[in-house]
């Protein structure tokens, strides 16, 4: 038996691009525990809501995170939504779905290139940016910006996209699959990738379920867990949806989940655009939230279940605005699958969870 | 299973071109709808103060007496809420971000003089302006005591 040493890591690491820190007591080579640490980046954005008024606090909500951006003006704005009884054109629901989907693609690309530069593998990293640029450029030619881009804001979107367009991007992502599939299957098949990833981090489902696990990192461990499912906003015109699963609980599991979510989300945009109805894109908003009145709301973002919760007190400042994001708890799967890891295998674990620090400390 | 399973696209990435731009020596390529920086055009400008309410940086500061319109260009996150506010759509979104700079600055366009044509124009629209207030007063009044004349 060696003698228990801490050894700690972050919160600057070079596979780290957000700031954790995480006091790891090890044993010889073994990790037997990890103690995480979080609040470097806090900025308190969830108290800006009183000086913002509702409308502008979508500006706000949105550089919450770089990665999923819109999501999360599309959750506050679905939630205010929600707060103050508005139902939104159908035409707006769907160019959110699509926004949305591709920043999910493009949030997931991202990782993935993370995740090949973190064991090594620098071409594999740099062709996933190169597929990642063009999602990147659908944005910019749709609404201006390329990461944040102030799309989406109470009551609908800011812009329309025209269905030439539309079909632009659904022809744009066709050109992309042939050379994904290629990178999938590295991603899935090949020795060096494989041999990296298989069996590190084994999370059960048991596990998954009882530490409240959100996103990919549960459905990796089999448990069915996806807001999509719910079918808020367009995703209840979605003909089928079926979130992707799998049964092996390691990292090459959460790797194959994430991978395999980018043809979904082509899949979904892709039936957007076919069915998309040809009504306005926004709605007046008129008043403001009532006295007591509350709202909750939930969104599946690319790293999982996001939980908004406002508060309206008559003006047109909320009272109270909340935001639990998939990486709070997921920070406790992540402590879970470091206990009992080699000390080699620690920075990697901790990115297959995708984290995400700034959402979580708001 | 197999290995070097990504070596055909590194192979065909030989004889291609890269993806990259040397930027800045190449210049970017904008699409209609990229952002960049808020431009004012003056002259339709009403100095009504809309779009610094709504700017949600306090990025524009209206200054009616003084006639300007004043924006802080590091502080404008391109959101755009000011040039859909716009009453008069003189607000516009140029292409190209703010270039770096060592020190804060802010961009003021002050109200051109008017010309002797346009002056004259202005005092007349007044003028109408003070004419028909007088004369809808006048009609207000002119009801009222109707109205008062009825109840007596
Ligand atoms: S909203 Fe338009 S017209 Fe009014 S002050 Fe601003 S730029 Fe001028
Ligand atoms: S674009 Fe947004 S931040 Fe910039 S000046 Fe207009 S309202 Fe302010």
């Amino acid at each position: 038996m060696g003698k228990k040493t801490i050894i700690p890591f972050g919160p600057q690491h070079p596979v780290l691009p957000e700031p954790v820190h995480v006091d790891l007591v090890v044993e010889d080579e073994k990790v037997i525990e990890a103690i995480p640490q979080i609040g470097f980046i806090h900025r308190g954005l969830e108290k800006l809501v009183q000086k913002k008024d509702f409308m502008q606090f979508v500006a706000v909500t949105e550089r919450i995170c770089g990665i999923c951006a819109f999501g999360h003006s599309m959750g506050y704005s679905e939630t205010i939504e929600i707060l103050m009884g508005l139902e939104i054109p159908k035409r707006a629901q769907y160019l959110r779905v699509i926004w949305h989907e591709l920043s999910r693609i493009h949030s997931h690309l991202l990782w993935l290139g993370l995740l090949a530069d973190g064991f090594g593998y620098e071409n594999l990293f740099m062709q996933c940016w190169r597929l990642r640029e063009n999602v990147l450029g659908i944005f910019e030619k749709t609404t201006g910006g390329r990461v944040i881009f102030s799309a989406c804001n109470v009551g609908g979107v800011t812009q329309d996209i025209e269905d030439g367009d539309l079909k632009g991007i659904v022809a744009i992502l066709d050109g992309m699959r042939s050379e994904y599939e290629e990178l999938l299957k590295t991603f899935l098949y090949d020795s060096s990738v494989k041999n990296r990833l298989s069996g590190i981090g084994y999370l059960s489902k048991q596990d998954a379920e009882s530490l409240c696990l959100a996103g990919p990192f549960a459905r990796a461990s089999g448990l069915v867990e996806d807001c999509r499912l719910d079918g808020y906003g367009g995703y209840g015109d979605l003909a089928a949806f079926e979130p992707v699963l799998s049964e092996d609980g390691d990292g090459h599991a959460r790797c194959e989940v994430r991978a395999r979510e980018v043809y979904q989300s082509m899949d979904i945009i892709a039936e957007m655009v076919s069915k998309i109805p040809d009504t306005p894109i926004s709605l007046p908003v008129k008043g403001m939230p009532g006295a007591g009145t509350a709202a909750v709301h939930h969104v599946e973002q690319p790293r999982g279940e996001s939980f908004y919760y406002a508060k309206g007190n008559g003006t047109k400042f909320l009272s109270r605005f909340r935001i639990r994001t998939p990486t709070s708890h997921n920070i406790g799967g992540m402590t879970k699958i470091l206990q009992g890891c080699d000390l080699a295998d620690v920075a990697l674990n901790i990115l297959t969870i995708d984290p995400c620090i700034s959402c979580t400390e708001r | 299973m197999g290995s070097f399973m990504l070596t055909k696209m590194s192979f065909r990435n030989l004889f291609k071109k890269p993806v990259t731009k040397m930027y800045p020596v190449e210049p970017p390529v904008y699409t209609s709808r990229s952002k960049g920086h808020v431009v004012n055009d003056i002259k339709e400008c009403i100095l009504c103060g809309i779009c610094e309410k709504r700017c949600p940086t306090g990025a524009i500061v209206v200054d009616k007496p003084a006639e300007t319109w004043t924006i802080n260009p590091f502080a404008c996150i391109q959101c755009m809420f000011c040039v859909r506010a716009c009453p008069k759509s003189c607000l516009t979104m140029e292409h190209g971000y703010t270039p770096p700079s060592t020190s804060m600055y802010t961009h003021t366009d002050t109200k051109p003089e008017l010309t002797a044509e346009e002056q004259a124009e202005k005092l007349a629209r007044e003028k109408e302006k003070a004419e028909r207030l007088a004369a809808a007063k006048a009609a207000k009044q002119a009801q009222a005591g109707e109205a008062d004349n009825g109840k007596e």
